[in-house]
């Protein structure tokens, strides 16, 4: 019998591998541990480290496919060298030597001249600590990261305001808040933590409420999701801190403890000192003090501050507390539920009830835990108690045009309800909070650059009022970007989508090299694709490149490659040394600050060099400082792996701070430690220092907390750190913008400061909006949960889910337009038209349409078949979104500088034709060299002796 | 073997997925695709990779539902895998013996050695478990795992499927349906887990616990306090804080 | 489902197959039937030819035909594996029978009523292997065994009738019996298109997913943007207007006219009548064809409920 049917062979108990190694994934931004498991010399399978403080042990969709990143057919295999016409993707394969040289040759002119005319940007960054220290000793201001496209909204927002922020500064206690509220979040960098939390919060029964124009991902699980028109967040927000005055359902203790809500505020308008805080002659702030009936020292603990009055300062002026301006402001009718419903097409009824759900939660299920702890002043406190609210925002509220001042109407709405780093609450994430906001300027001013010198100081950072902007005495921009001019004068990560178009035109001057790391520019991370392509390939009348060189750093095939003269392969995530440090995006968690690094766990079968050391390799030809000894040598010979080890930022703080001190004993700062990569790798990885219980709230107020954080480095004192309701900087910006002082805004920008420098936040309808008649949808991108960016599609697991994407259109909207599932449609802008295939879904506003991000490829991209779905089913919004409006302003936050993609507006209309979508633009050769796809994937069968 | 097993033990091992916390981030297929490339039933083959027609074996996909209309409805992420049922079609329409039911824990496995891939099982399985390998001319389906649930090579805590390691939120638990007194059990009788399809008579070994509905919290409604009313701003004037 | 072209000639040609062999058998008991050597060589020949190339094809579906033998062992539970070897036992009844009229010119009563209830079984084994399948409400209902036979018989009849008139043999039932059986058949056809069109199965994605309670359920996204195996096996759609206008195909060219021909062949002389026949017997046969891929096109599974199917 046996014979005829066999017993299955299961064997129970295989051994999955010769060898496990730890690192740090890097299919995504939020770096989760890793074990990768390794079975003759193969990736064999890659799981979460457990005891990893980031994921727990958890992984994503796409750190499960790192197997199948690291074997893709798009991956770079040799330096290229530009052959054919800048665009046309030919290319011939170089040395590194020949690539390096002429890569010193562009530099080292450029450097001799005019270092600004080095454009260095980079894009999904990990490295920016040593990416912005080097563009700082080339001597170029135009340096920054993706950020300004990204979310510097919420950073600026955040840091500006309680001084850390959600993004990666901050989480909320997922361990004690009794109620969620999510503005705007799809996936976010901390993909899994999120989804950890989201898990816990659940399970205790709390309730997650979900604010976004569509029901898919996280607003799927939540208790309640609120269908928000786009753009119009701050508007409800406001709405719900109108509502919570009026009822006096604010936490008035929290508010004088901790924030600016009683600091006085000087009433003399028309003069250069109207709506700035009062302060004493050493600039300390002033507040009432009610004990004494005088004005006070509003940072000593002695006072007992006044939130409401008019009062008299010394020098005769009046002045009253900010929270005064604040409640005037906000208790006034024009922020009634019933407006806000109006906006938002939120009902009145909801907001209200959202209100009074917020206030019961906060002000009666309070969080105690019996944790004592010492405050700034060294009180002691024999508990910690919280109000658990807690709430999380990103780019649904950043990447509009109000994005600034949306998250600032969050924070308020936080602090007003007393749920900063409380029990429950919002908790900061070491090394945050920082002053708010934090106490680095940026380089670049006239002056500050110079032909062959270091730049003193790091190309970003953070302004606090006209004298801190990168300006020329009339007005012109000093970098390249226009980041710190008065077009967005708190850009405080630079704006990376301004690049390409002002380097075209020349405007504030011509560059002679665009260098670029990790940024698919010319595609999805691009506005307006058609003419970000056009820009860099036009030829001035002399026949030569607008932009004369481009110098880019890729990884794999992507639709960027075509577009430099210069390619310098990367290795993969799994191939190279990288860091993950405090001075960078940490991933820390509130618990404690963590840091951790990559290693190699498999060595390249290509020609590639981890970008990090062909930097820090440029560097020493170009003998900048700090990267070469006195006698020109290399001062850190074994690359970046050594170079992680030995330099030290300031005396004692370095790229790493685990294992700091020559013994590895210091924990945040010390002296070099030779051993310390070692130490890393034994402990998988990463380090965590866990805070003391009695550190892990209040952290902006906590004596413990502060002292710890001053000794590693994260802040320069001890003092507390106030929470900024009121943004002074922004008062001063507005006051230039009136005509004070000596660096005013140029006069057509005059109008625009003085009105979006508001001090306490306000809501305006997106500039899209405004002036974008005849087309009445919003379009939103979310990020899909299984793909990171475009890059995830060469990746053969990943792209069998995320192939091709579709138009999500709402059934109703649909019906209303005689549009069916599946239909094609074209969606129009003021740009152009895109066209694509739709889907019908109930669970979005009406008024708006979606889909995924970065699903569309350019056909001939990543390694995959010209006529893959990517190209062919799958559409870009871009194309359709204007880096400029209409009137040729950015298209963006007019504080920041953050780009406003989500203010896009379109009409939709039936398409005929072929099922294929558009534009389609000329497909692209494979790089020379490339690997053939193959037809057939059988990965695996090897480890069970399967052919 | 094709028959089920006459005397089935009491352990029933199977999953049991919360939809209600089913974020949909196919974190739990991609982590078995990854597993089971390389595992039991090695390989799990992707045809035309990077083609038009891509086309691979996966033992569980993650599909999307909208249920009920418009905002009252709610949107839900569904994974599905094989159920391990307790009366699965899928064995007993087999000619060759290589599907079967394990005895000793419930497990549904297809024998690679002895499958003719004749594609019956596949049509015999209302819930889509079933994966032809065209490459391998064989069926290929989830096996929980079996060469990790009871791997000694593994540290105890990893003895789990894949997919249930990996699930970010949660939503994926492992155990002994069989066993009233195991945690899955309890928490099947606690959240009223179900079975799809029930009306087929297959008893599926896995639960789905259904998405709680929206939550709208009691709270008393904010009534405008008489001071603020009155007075305004000025409300806050005479209160008495300290720093 | 996927109409497989091998499954829809397997068991197109082996229904027929044996339709043929079982009605011999019966001719021959009934004394309607001569052992004539040239008639029966003809006869078995298509016979036993039909029934062997429709369980060749058969093995063209497999992903491993060398291992079919073991599709043999599980006749326990299997209705595969029962119709495998039912197929193959009545092999010996049918040679035995064809051997005794062929080379012995003579009929074995035993061989032919094992041959009639082979042949039978077979069938009914046949479309058990679809009735039995639950997920497949326009094949587990009592309609499919009926029909497998029915049909089987009918297109049997017509090959049948076509080697009377070819043979000149004196069968005076043949057309009538031709007749009596495309009305079975095309009674029953009608029938299971009403039912089909009637009916849906039990199963809805509201019971797929269990979230019925919440309320409708429609699909939103599918698990991967290609399609998979299982939407190509178990996903196949007809369009309504294109099944409508092979349904009646079926019924005007496979039944209809088939009757009309064989009715007229019956009236006919040898030379007309062989001719009608042979375009009745094609005719049919292609009829069956056409309803066997339509019973497959026609057929939804409950899996496609996953895939965004309001029904199946
Ligand atoms: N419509 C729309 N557009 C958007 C957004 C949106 O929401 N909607 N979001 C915007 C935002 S927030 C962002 S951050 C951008 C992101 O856009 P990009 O920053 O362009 O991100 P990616 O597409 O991931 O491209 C990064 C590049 O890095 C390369 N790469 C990957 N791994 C490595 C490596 O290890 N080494 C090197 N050297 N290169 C590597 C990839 O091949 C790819 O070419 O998109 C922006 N664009
Ligand atoms: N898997 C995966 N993870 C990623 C990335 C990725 O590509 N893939 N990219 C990383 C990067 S660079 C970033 S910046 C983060 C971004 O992370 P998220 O902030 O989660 O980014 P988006 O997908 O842009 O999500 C924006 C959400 O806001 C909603 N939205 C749009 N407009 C509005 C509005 O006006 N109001 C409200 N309330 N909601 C609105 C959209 O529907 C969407 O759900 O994710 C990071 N993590
Ligand atoms: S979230 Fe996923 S892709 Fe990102 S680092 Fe973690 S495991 Fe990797
Ligand atoms: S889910 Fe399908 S494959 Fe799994 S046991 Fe049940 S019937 Fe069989
Ligand atoms: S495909 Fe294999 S496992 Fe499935 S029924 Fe046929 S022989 Fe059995
Ligand atoms: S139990 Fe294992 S094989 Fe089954 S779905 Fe989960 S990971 Fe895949
Ligand atoms: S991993 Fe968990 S949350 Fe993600 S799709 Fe699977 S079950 Fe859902
Ligand atoms: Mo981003």
């Amino acid at each position: 019998m046996s014979f005829l049917s066999p017993p299955d062979r299961v064997d129970l108990s295989v051994k999955t591998a010769d060898e496990v190694k730890t690192t740090t994934c890097y299919m995504c931004a939020c770096r989760c541990g890793i074990k990768v498991h390794l079975k003759d010399g193969q990736l064999r399978y890659i799981e979460g480290n457990r005891d990893h403080p980031v994921n727990k042990g958890v992984l994503c969709a796409k750190g499960s496919a790192g197997i199948m990143q690291h074997n893709s057919p798009a991956r770079l295999r040799k330096p290229l060298l530009r052959t054919g016409e800048r665009g046309s993707g030919e290319f011939r394969e170089i040395e590194w030597a020949e690539a390096l040289d002429l890569a010193t040759g562009w530099l080292a002119d450029i450097r001799k001249t005019d270092p600004r005319k080095l454009a260095f940007f980079t894009g999904r960054d990990q490295s920016q600590a040593l990416t912005g220290w080097w563009a700082s000793a080339f001597g170029t201001p135009n340096y920054a990261a993706h950020g300004g496209f990204c979310s510097v909204n919420m950073a600026a927002a955040g840091l500006y305001t309680i001084g850390g922020s959600f993004w990666e500064f901050g989480e909320p206690d997922w361990e004690h808040a009794r109620y969620f509220l999510m503005f705007g979040v799809a996936e976010d960098h901390a993909s899994n933590p999120i989804k950890i939390g989201l898990g816990k919060l659940k399970g205790r029964g709390a309730k997650f409420v979900s604010v976004n124009p569509v029901r898919t991902g996280y607003s799927a699980i939540a208790d309640e999701w609120i269908g928000v028109k786009p753009g119009t967040d701050g508007m409800l927000v406001l709405a719900l801190v109108h509502e919570l005055l009026k009822a006096d359902r604010i936490d008035a203790d929290y508010l004088v403890r901790y924030t600016n809500a009683p600091w006085l505020v000087v009433r003399a308008p028309g003069t250069a000192g109207d709506g700035l805080f009062a302060r004493d002659d050493k600039g300390r702030p002033l507040c009432w003090d009610k004990r004494t009936n005088a004005v006070g020292d509003a940072l000593s603990a002695e006072v007992s501050p006044a939130l409401a009055g008019t009062y008299r300062l010394a020098d005769g002026r009046e002045a009253i507390p900010s929270f005064q301006l604040l409640a005037e402001r906000y208790l006034d009718p024009a922020y009634a539920p019933e407006k806000a419903a109006e906006v938002t097409g939120v009902s009145a009824e909801t907001i209200r009830r959202i209100a009074a759900e917020l206030a019961e939660v906060a002000f009666s299920e309070t969080v105690t835990l019996d944790v004592p702890w010492t405050d700034w002043a060294g009180r002691r406190h024999q508990t910690m108690v919280g109000r658990p609210v807690a709430m999380h925002a990103m780019r649904g509220i950043s990447a509009h045009a109000n994005g600034f001042h949306t998250c600032r109407a969050i924070h308020m709405l936080q602090t007003l309800l007393g749920t900063i780093d409380v029990p429950g609450g919002f908790r900061y994430r070491p090394p945050y909070p920082r002053p708010a906001p934090p106490a680095v300027r940026p380089a670049g001013k006239p002056g500050q650059v110079a032909p062959g010198q270091a730049m003193k100081g790091p190309p970003l950072g953070f302004t606090t009022g006209p004298e801190d902007l990168l300006v020329e005495a009339d007005g012109t921009p000093c970098r390249i970007d226009k980041a710190f001019s008065w077009e967005a004068p708190i850009a405080a990560h630079g704006l990376m989508h301004h690049v390409i178009r002002n380097a075209w035109a020349g405007d504030p001057y011509p560059i002679d090299t665009l260098f670029m790391y990790m940024a698919n520019m010319s595609w999805n991370s691009a506005m307006n694709v058609p003419e970000t392509m056009a820009m860099l390939t036009d030829k001035d009348s002399s026949g030569a490149y607008r932009i004369p060189h481009i110098i880019y750093s890729d990884a794999y095939a992507s639709e960027m490659v075509s577009y430099a003269d210069l390619v310098l392969p990367d290795t993969t995530y799994l191939e190279r040394w990288d860091c993950v440090s405090l001075l960078d995006r940490p991933i820390s968690d509130a618990d404690g600050a963590a840091d951790a690094i990559r290693q190699p766990v498999v060595t390249p079968d290509r020609d590639v060099r981890a970008f990090q050391d062909v930097v820090l390799d440029l560097g020493v030809r170009l003998g900048l400082p700090g990267m070469v000894n006195d006698d020109g040598s290399a001062r850190y010979p074994g690359g970046y792996s050594d170079y992680l080890v030995r330099h030290e930022r300031a005396p004692g703080i370095g790229s790493l701070a685990g294992w700091r001190g020559a013994d590895g004993s210091s924990d945040g700062a010390g002296a070099p430690n030779p051993d310390q990569l070692k130490r890393y790798i034994d402990n998988g990885c990463f380090w965590q220092h866990e805070l003391a219980p009695d550190q892990r709230y209040f952290k902006h107020a906590n004596q413990s907390y502060l002292a710890y954080a001053k000794s590693v480095g994260f802040v320069g004192s001890t003092d507390p750190i106030i929470l900024q309701l009121y943004v002074e900087p922004m008062q001063k910006f507005r006051l230039a913008a009136q005509g004070h002082g000596p660096v005013q805004p140029p006069d057509r920008l005059r109008a625009r400061t003085e009105k979006f420098f508001d001090p306490l936040p306000i809501w305006y309808p997106p500039f899209e909006h405004e002036t974008a008649d005849g087309f009445p949808l919003s379009a939103l991108t979310q990020r899909p949960m299984a793909m990171y960016h475009s890059w995830g599609s060469q990746n053969a697991w990943l792209r069998q889910i995320h192939g091709a994407n579709r138009i999500y259109v709402g059934r109703r909207l649909g019906e209303r337009e005689g549009i069916a599932d599946d239909d094609w449609i074209w969606i129009e802008s003021r740009l152009g038209r895109v066209k694509a295939q739709v889907r019908l879904m109930d669970g979005v506003n009406d008024e708006t349409i979606w889909t995924w991000n970065a699903i569309g490829k350019r056909s001939g991209t990543w390694g995959l078949a010209k006529d893959a779905p990517e190209s062919q089913r799958g559409f870009l919004l871009n194309h359709l979104i204007g880096d400029v409006l209409a009137d040729g302003a950015p298209n963006a936050d007019p504080v920041t500088g953050q780009a406003a993609w989500y203010d896009l507006r379109v009409r939709i209309g039936k398409a005929d034709g072929p099922p294929v979508s558009e534009p389609q633009f000329q497909s692209l050769p494979r790089p020379p060299g490339a690997t053939e796809p193959t037809g057939l994937l059988r990965y695996g069968a090897r480890f069970r002796g399967r052919s | 073997m094709t028959s089920l097993p006459a005397s089935p033990g009491a352990k029933k091992l199977g999953l049991v997925i919360d939809l209600d916390i089913c974020v949909g981030c196919h974190a739990c297929a991609v982590n078995c695709k990854e597993w089971n490339a390389g595992g039991h039933s090695a390989p799990l083959t992707d045809l035309d990779p990077y083609g038009k027609d891509v086309d691979g074996v996966w033992f569980n996909r993650v599909h999307s539902f909208e249920a009920g209309d418009h905002d009252c409805g709610r949107t839900v992420h569904f994974p599905r895998s094989c159920l391990h049922c307790e009366t699965p079609d899928c064995v007993t329409v087999c000619p060759t013996g290589a599907s079967y039911k394990r005895a000793e824990d419930g497990i549904v496995l297809v024998n690679p050695d002895t499958c003719i891939g004749c594609k019956l099982c596949s049509w015999a399985c209302p819930y889509g478990a079933r994966e032809f390998d065209e490459t391998d001319g064989v069926m290929k389906k989830c096996t929980l795992c079996i060469d990790r649930i009871y791997n000694e090579t593994m540290e105890e805590v990893d003895r789990v499927p894949a997919c249930v390691s990996t699930c970010p939120v949660s939503a994926r638990h492992f155990g002994d349906l069989g066993d009233p007194e195991s945690d899955v059990s309890r928490l099947v009788a606690a959240r009223q887990g179900y079975d799809l399809m029930p009306e087929l008579g297959y008893k599926p070994v896995n639960k789905y616990l259904p998405p709680r509905m929206p939550k709208r919290q009691a709270a008393p409604a904010l009534m405008p306090s008489e001071e603020v009313a009155a007075k305004g701003f000025l409300a806050w004037l005479d209160r008495m804080l300290s720093r | 489902m996927h109409p497989a072209v091998s499954i829809i000639f397997f068991t197109a040609a082996s229904g027929t197959g044996y339709g043929l062999l079982a009605l011999l058998a019966a001719g021959a008991l009934a004394g309607h039937l001569a052992a004539s050597p040239g008639f029966g060589l003809c006869a078995f020949g298509l016979g036993l030819g039909l029934v062997g190339a429709g369980l060749l094809s058969s093995l063209g579906h497999l992903g491993h035909p060398e291992r079919a033998w073991r599709a043999l062992t599980q006749w326990r539970s299997s209705w595969l594996s029962r119709e495998g070897v039912a197929a193959i036992a009545t092999f010996v009844p049918a040679l035995v029978f064809a051997g005794y009229w062929v080379l012995g010119g003579s009929i074995s009563a035993a061989a032919a009523v094992l041959t009639i209830v082979g042949a039978v079984v077979t069938t009914i084994c046949t479309a058990m292997i679809y009735a039995s399948l639950k997920p497949v409400h326009a094949w587990r209902n009592p309609w499919t065994v009926p029909i497998y036979l029915v049909l089987g018989f009918y297109a049997g009849a017509l090959w049948l009738a076509l080697l009377v008139f070819a043979f000149d043999l004196q069968m005076p039932g043949v057309s009538l019996l031709v007749a009596m059986l495309g009305l079975a058949g095309s009674a029953l056809k009608r029938g299971y298109w009403a039912f089909l069109d009637r009916g849906r199965a039990d199963s809805t994605p509201e019971t797929a997913t269990g979230l019925g309670t919440i309320g409708k359920v429609r699909m939103l996204d599918p698990p991967h943007t290609e399609s998979n195996y299982l939407q190509k096996e178990m996903g196949f759609r007809v369009a309504r207007k294109h099944s409508a206008r092979l349904r009646l195909l079926v019924l005007v060219a496979g039944f209809g006219v088939p009757i009309l021909l064989s009715l007229l062949a019956n009236v006919s002389g040898t030379g007309p009548a062989t001719f009608m026949s042979l375009l009745a017997a094609v005719l049919g046969s292609t009829g069956v064809v056409v309803e066997r891929w339509l019973f497959f096109a026609e057929a939804r599974h409950t899996v496609t409920l996953y895939y965004g199917a309001s029904h199946a």
